[in-house]
């Protein structure tokens, strides 16, 4: 193992181009896969990568090394999650973009993000968001952590690292809806961070400019050591048969309080015979 | 008949509402079977018997909480292959979907969360896109491991039945795993919990630091306590009271928004309630758009008027 106090940390953050939930979303075509036309960097990796951020300026900056990659798996357009990230302040970007990989679900996800993480050598941390805006499964960072046999640390509403004689150590608090927890690991590691961790900073003029010099690397699945039937469609443990949009909500009967509101809200209450 | 094996941890003194729906549920398509996980009290045992459980599976090693999630994964993969379920039902809890996410990769097994029903085929049927599409979907390889909403289906009464068989499970902890070196328990509120609760009133930024008229309405009603992001975030009331995209997502048959604006990370978790009322001093406010009946007014003359109207009518 490398001497951790020589050498910088190297972190992977995950970054999921997704579409645009200020936007109506749509499932669309025989796949019945989501349209990612109006996509953006997905709100809750903005909190991965700020951590990330942290961490490093926590422990000397960009001077002692440290190294921050953002990475994403997805079709062509989603290069700009990355782009933005290096605009906000990561230090590289990959891009793993391959036709087979339309339609993955998690097991699928994960396992195409792991070979990248693989690919990318020494990581000594891999965070990620608490769960995709678009997916909203929360399932891609536990199984990492079980395919990259890397421990588990998800749900991080805090998170600090301890430089040690030859390796970093971490403390990560989880709220619970019963406890709320105190976990701790050795990296490398896994970790999803929750939107309590921080408050994401903004990309500057000067970031933006920089960004256009930083090393963006676009993978294919066969570079990753990955087959196309693994992931996609085809490799897919599950399969969405049918997607019907629900017609909005409509609106009902709105009235201004005169006075007598909480009498009429109790009206409505028995009327719909929920007293 | 098929074996459905339902996920039971830490349910502390009884099981709570949502146990007893997933056993429903499970006795549905089969025979119920347990993997419990925690300390296992005589009358849950009695309970399980009476709801038809006739094995509960326990984890052999005393320690498989301390490794976060890993520890209780391990020991879901070794049950599934020593009992082979036709299917796994688990909560959906954070902790629960994570549980499913690794025993999934453990077992090359699909995973599905959020299901709100479960077909004969067991086609799930689930909403995504914070409630904008209705989808179904299966498992097609492996034992399907589904985490089920609460409030899908009405619990089953529990007959009568002898005390189930309890059988270890010995299961392995990866060896590197993060630990779990302390805990701090929150402080119960007395009141349902919020995903399994009938009614909810929520307050926001609009409650101005002062739940209690919130509170009292939902003491009225027998409901929970809800919030948005921006009056945890105030520290007004306790984080895992916030609803939304980040928070919880309910679906109760009432829920009533006081002093809420109704962004769209707040309705991604109540959209599909039943009955939505808003009660809001802002008429362009957009969680009016989404409620069945919306009042335009002060949350702390409404709030209090009706509280004090269904004591009346009750007593
Ligand atoms: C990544 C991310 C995740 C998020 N996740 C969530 C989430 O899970 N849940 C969530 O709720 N938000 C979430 N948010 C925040 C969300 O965008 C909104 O900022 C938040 O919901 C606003 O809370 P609010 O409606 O209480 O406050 P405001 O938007 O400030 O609205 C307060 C309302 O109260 C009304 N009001 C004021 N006084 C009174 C009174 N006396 N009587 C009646 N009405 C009154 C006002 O008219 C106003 O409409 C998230 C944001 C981000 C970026
Ligand atoms: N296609 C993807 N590309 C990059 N990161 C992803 C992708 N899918 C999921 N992730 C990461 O995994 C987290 C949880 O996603 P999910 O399990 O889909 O809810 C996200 O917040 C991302 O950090």
């Amino acid at each position: 193992m490398e001497d951790a106090s020589q050498v910088g940390l190297d972190i992977v953050v995950l970054v999921k181009h997704v579409p645009d939930a200020q936007f109506d979303r749509h499932i669309s075509g025989e796949d019945r896969t989501t349209d990612r036309n109006e996509s953006i960097l997905s709100e809750l990796d903005e909190y991965a990568l700020e951590a990330a951020l942290q961490l490093v300026e926590a422990h000397g900056g960009d001077a002692a090394g440290h190294r921050i990659t953002a990475v994403t798996m997805g079709p062509a357009g989603a290069v700009s999650a990355v782009k933005k990230a290096l605009q906000i302040g990561a230090h590289a970007g990959v891009h793993l973009c391959d036709d087979a990989l339309a339609g993955s679900d998690a097991a699928g996800t994960s396992r195409a993000l792991a070979a990248v993480v693989s690919h990318l050598g020494a990581v000594d941390l891999v965070i990620t968001g608490m769960a995709s805006t678009d997916g909203e499964t929360s399932l891609v960072p536990a199984q990492l952590a079980e395919r990259l046999e890397l421990p588990q640390v998800t749900f991080a509403s805090s998170l600090e690292l301890e430089r040690g004689d030859n390796s970093w150590s971490l403390t990560a608090r989880r709220d619970g809806d019963v406890y709320s927890e105190t976990v701790e690991a050795t990296l490398p590691a896994v970790v999803s961070v929750t939107d309590q961790i921080n408050e994401p900073r903004y990309p500057n003029f000067k970031g933006i400019m920089a960004a256009k010099k930083k090393p963006l690397t676009t993978l294919s699945l066969d570079e990753v050591g990955v087959a196309p039937g693994e992931v996609g469609l085809a490799g897919a443990w599950t399969a969405v048969q049918s997607a019907d949009p629900r017609p909005p909500r409509s609106q009902g009967t709105i009235i201004s309080d005169d006075g007598d509101a909480g009498i009429r809200l109790v009206d409505f209450l028995a009327a719909q015979k929920l007293l | 008949m098929a074996t459905v094996l339902v996920v039971i941890d830490n349910p502390g003194a009884a099981l709570h509402k949502s146990h007893r729906e997933l056993l429903t549920l499970a006795g549905t398509f089969g025979d119920a079977v347990v993997a419990f996980i925690g300390d296992l009290p005589d009358a849950i045992a009695q309970e399980l018997g009476a709801r038809g459980v006739r094995t509960v599976y326990r984890p052999a090693a005393a320690d498989v909480e301390e490794f976060l999630v890993a520890g209780k994964a391990g020991f879901l993969t070794a049950v599934v292959r020593s009992s082979s379920p036709a299917a796994v039902l688990l909560g959906n809890t954070f902790e629960a979907k994570e549980i499913a996410a690794r025993a999934g990769i453990q077992l090359s097994s699909g995973v599905i969360t959020d299901a709100v029903a479960i077909g004969e085929d067991l086609t799930v049927t689930k909403s995504v896109l914070a409630g904008s599409y209705a989808v179904e979907a299966k498992v097609t390889t492996g034992t399907p491991l589904i985490t089920v909403k609460a409030n899908i289906v009405d619990v089953a009464a529990a007959g009568e039945g002898d005390l189930p068989e309890l059988v270890t499970v010995e299961s392995v902890t990866p060896a590197n795993t993060a630990r779990i070196t302390g805990r701090t328990a929150k402080p119960a509120s007395g009141r349902p919990e919020l995903t399994e609760a009938r009614v909810i009133v929520a307050g926001g930024r609009g409650v101005d630091g002062d739940f209690s008229p919130v509170e009292e309405l939902a003491d009225a009603l027998g409901g929970a306590v809800g919030a948005s992001r921006a009056a945890t975030d105030a520290g007004w009331i306790e984080h895992s009271a916030q609803i939304g995209q980040t928070g919880k997502t309910v679906s109760p048959q009432l829920y009533i928004s006081a002093g809420i604006s109704g962004a769209i990370q707040q309705k991604a978790g109540m959209q599909t309630a039943k009955v939505i009322i808003a009660v809001n001093k802002d008429s362009d406010s957009p969680v009016f758009d989404i409620a069945d009946f919306g009042i335009v007014g002060d949350l702390f003359t409404v709030l209090p008027q009706a509280t004090a109207e269904i004591i009346k009518r009750r007593s």
